[in-house]
């Protein structure tokens, strides 16, 4: 209870003085690399649940944040819905597709490399699909307007932006201090550790994983939302990027796989990184051979990311009280 | 419309089965190493790309035809794959599965961003003296660098097969395969045999890089569109057999040249990734078992 107290405190604590960023800084590009930190940690936390919290790894997370998208562009392009409902469809569309692609998957029982890769090909094939239907707009892409407004989820000012992707963040940590709290978030860290003695215990392994990918699928969908109405353009290339699966998957694990804080403070680290890289030499490509090298590392060197780094040296001096917080107090 | 393409068909099929013996050889790169060393090597793609890379330099720098340049590739890159399973994934990956699929993905990261930061991101091609003849075989024409590679890729896979099957060597990666601790017990180096089986599967690359090149053009992401393509021949042909993966090339390269030609080019590439899906759906053992 003590933990839970400290935990909430600290949580608490980081979102007031994260709420009232904007009121410190005006420069739009802080804002803006911000809003993007807090974006990244959104998908990355939907990438976590299926990935950290139930072992299930996949590469074509981008399938979710890409269907999404395109629900709510659509949506508004050709019938005029606003995206404020259209965000419901997306988180919808995905979770329905999360439920697809999981139902085939898990069901034939694929695993560990294979259900990587299959969702690499799920991805690739929407990517075309996307590509080769006149709904979607094709290859030449859909283009938004820009009408700021609540019902449009477009705002005036970065400011807007960054609270929306605020929110989102949000969201998505009181999802995975859910998980931490629920009988279905250890069902799944059950299936991580060992399905077969899961299985044996009565869980329902193939119910559980599903729901998993639903989660992410519906999470998925609402950060396409989010990009569409903030970008204002869409296109198969971008829609389905391998990039951005690689990226979700990239912030948790260098921030912590199966850990409540781990996308977040991934997302930090890789986007600071990012900038300092691109500030020293701006040629492309040279962020993205850091990222390589870090992600190496991280699986070699350190399996529980930087949230595990800090929880050994939290093991070694002070057992209780941060050690609680960063491990999302899983062991208390 | 319909008519005209199936009087194109055979066309087509012909065409699909050129680059489908280069696609066999990419993937036996690939199926060779899993079956052997149970690995799955994201970065093939990033090291595929690599290859084409160093003949594309050979050929420009000091104008070594790329068909030569298979000599001098295939070497460099075996050595490439020795050094980077010996000394970098069979060090860092302890032996987990997802690890290892994950450090091959951090490999293929740095490898495209790296051709990024140093070749720029412009497409490549060469244009060879006899790059525009071609074969008049009545119904269609057939470019000779096509037909080149096709029996060059041919002629690499009887090769490894024979390799395979009747050198010492051949015996030992088959030892390992089976039975890496009783390999062990008979005096088998079991690191070196695991370095120099993905060194060959490199090597395969290699060659593989320097006959696409004629026919293809490379960027720093050429590898992204043969990562999928080689995936989806190891699974349809049995991940580790590699019988499985010529006919896999042949039937992909097929697959996609005919629904190229009836489904049109952007929808024509949805073949690869739905066999891919379909296979490891209700087939995840492939057409040809597991047997290296």
């Amino acid at each position: 209870m003590m933990a839970l107290n400290r935990q909430v405190i600290l949580l608490l604590l980081s979102a007031i003085i994260l709420a009232f960023v904007p009121a410190f800084i005006t420069s739009k590009f802080y804002i803006d690399v911000l809003t993007l930190i807090f974006f990244t940690a959104y998908i990355g936390q939907s990438w976590n649940i299926l990935g950290g919290y139930a072992g299930q790894f996949s590469f074509g997370g981008v399938m979710f944040f890409g269907t999404g998208a395109y629900a709510s562009s659509i949506l508004l392009t050709s019938f005029g819905i606003p995206p404020i409902f259209g965000i419901i469809v997306a988180i919808f569309a995905g979770a329905l597709l999360g439920f697809i692609v999981g139902y085939m998957s898990f069901r034939s029982g694929l695993k560990g490399s294979y259900f990587a890769l299959i969702t690499l090909a799920f991805a690739e094939l929407l990517r075309v699909l996307a590509n080769s239907v006149e709904f979607t707009g094709g290859g030449v892409g859909l283009f938004l307007t820009f009408a700021p407004g609540l019902s449009n989820l477009q705002f005036k000012t970065p400011i807007g932006f960054y609270y929306f992707a605020f929110l989102l963040m949000v969201i998505s940590i009181l999802i995975a201090l859910w998980l931490e709290r629920s009988r279905f978030g250890a069902q799944l860290v059950a299936i991580r550790e060992n399905e077969e003695a899961a299985e044996a215990l009565g869980i329902n392994t193939l119910k559980c994983k599903i729901y998993a990918i639903m989660i992410m699928g519906a999470m998925g969908g609402a950060a396409g939302t989010f990009y569409a109405q903030k970008y204002l353009y869409l296109d198969p290339p971008i829609a389905y990027s391998i990039h951005l699966s690689v990226e979700m998957l990239l912030v948790t694990i260098v921030g912590g796989m199966g850990t409540v804080f781990g996308p977040l403070i991934g997302a930090f680290v890789l986007h600071i990184v990012n900038e300092i890289a691109r500030h020293l030499i701006d040629t492309p490509g040279l962020s993205l051979i850091v990222y390589g090298v870090i992600l190496i590392v991280i699986i070699s060197y350190l399996p529980n990311g930087l949230i595990g780094m800090f929880k050994k040296k939290m093991n070694k001096s002070k057992p209780t009280a941060l050690k609680n917080f960063f491990s999302g107090d899983k062991d208390a | 419309m319909l008519s005209a393409s199936l009087s194109m068909l055979p066309a087509a099929i012909i065409n699909g089965l050129m680059y489908g013996a280069i696609y066999a050889l990419v993937a036996l790169g690939l199926t060779l190493i899993y079956g052997v060393l149970h690995i799955i090597n994201f970065a093939h793609g990033a090291m595929l790309m690599l290859a084409l890379y160093a003949a594309f330099f050979l050929f420009k720098l000091v104008q070594i035809d790329p068909y030569i340049s298979i000599f001098i590739v295939t070497p460099i890159a075996f050595m490439f794959g020795y050094v980077i399973y010996r000394y970098g994934i069979g060090v860092l990956s302890k032996g987990k599965d997802q690890n290892i699929l994950l450090i091959t993905l951090g490999l293929s990261i740095i490898i495209e961003n790296s051709a990024l930061f140093f070749f720029s991101g412009d497409q490549q091609t060469v244009s060879l003296s006899y790059g525009f003849e071609a074969f008049d075989l009545g119904f269609m024409y057939l470019s000779y660098p096509k037909v080149i590679s096709f029996f060059a890729a041919l002629v690499i896979c009887a090769l490894l097969w024979a390799l395979m099957s009747l050198t010492d060597l051949g015996r030992a990666i088959r030892a390992v395969a089976k039975e890496r601790q009783g390999a062990r017990l008979v005096g088998i180096n079991v690191e070196h045999i695991f370095a120099v089986t993905f060194g060959i599967g490199i090597a395969c690359l290699g060659a593989a890089g320097c006959m696409m090149l004629p026919i293809f053009y490379v960027d720093p992401y050429t590898g992204n569109i043969f990562v999928l393509v080689a995936f989806t021949i190891v699974v349809l042909g049995g991940m580790g057999s590699v019988l499985g993966a010529l006919l896999g090339g042949f039937i992909i390269g097929i697959t996609e040249s005919v629904g190229g030609l009836l489904l049109g080019e952007s929808l024509g590439q949805i073949g690869i990734s739905l066999i891919f899906i379909l296979i490891l759906i209700f087939k995840p053992t492939g057409l040809f078992g597991s047997k290296v």
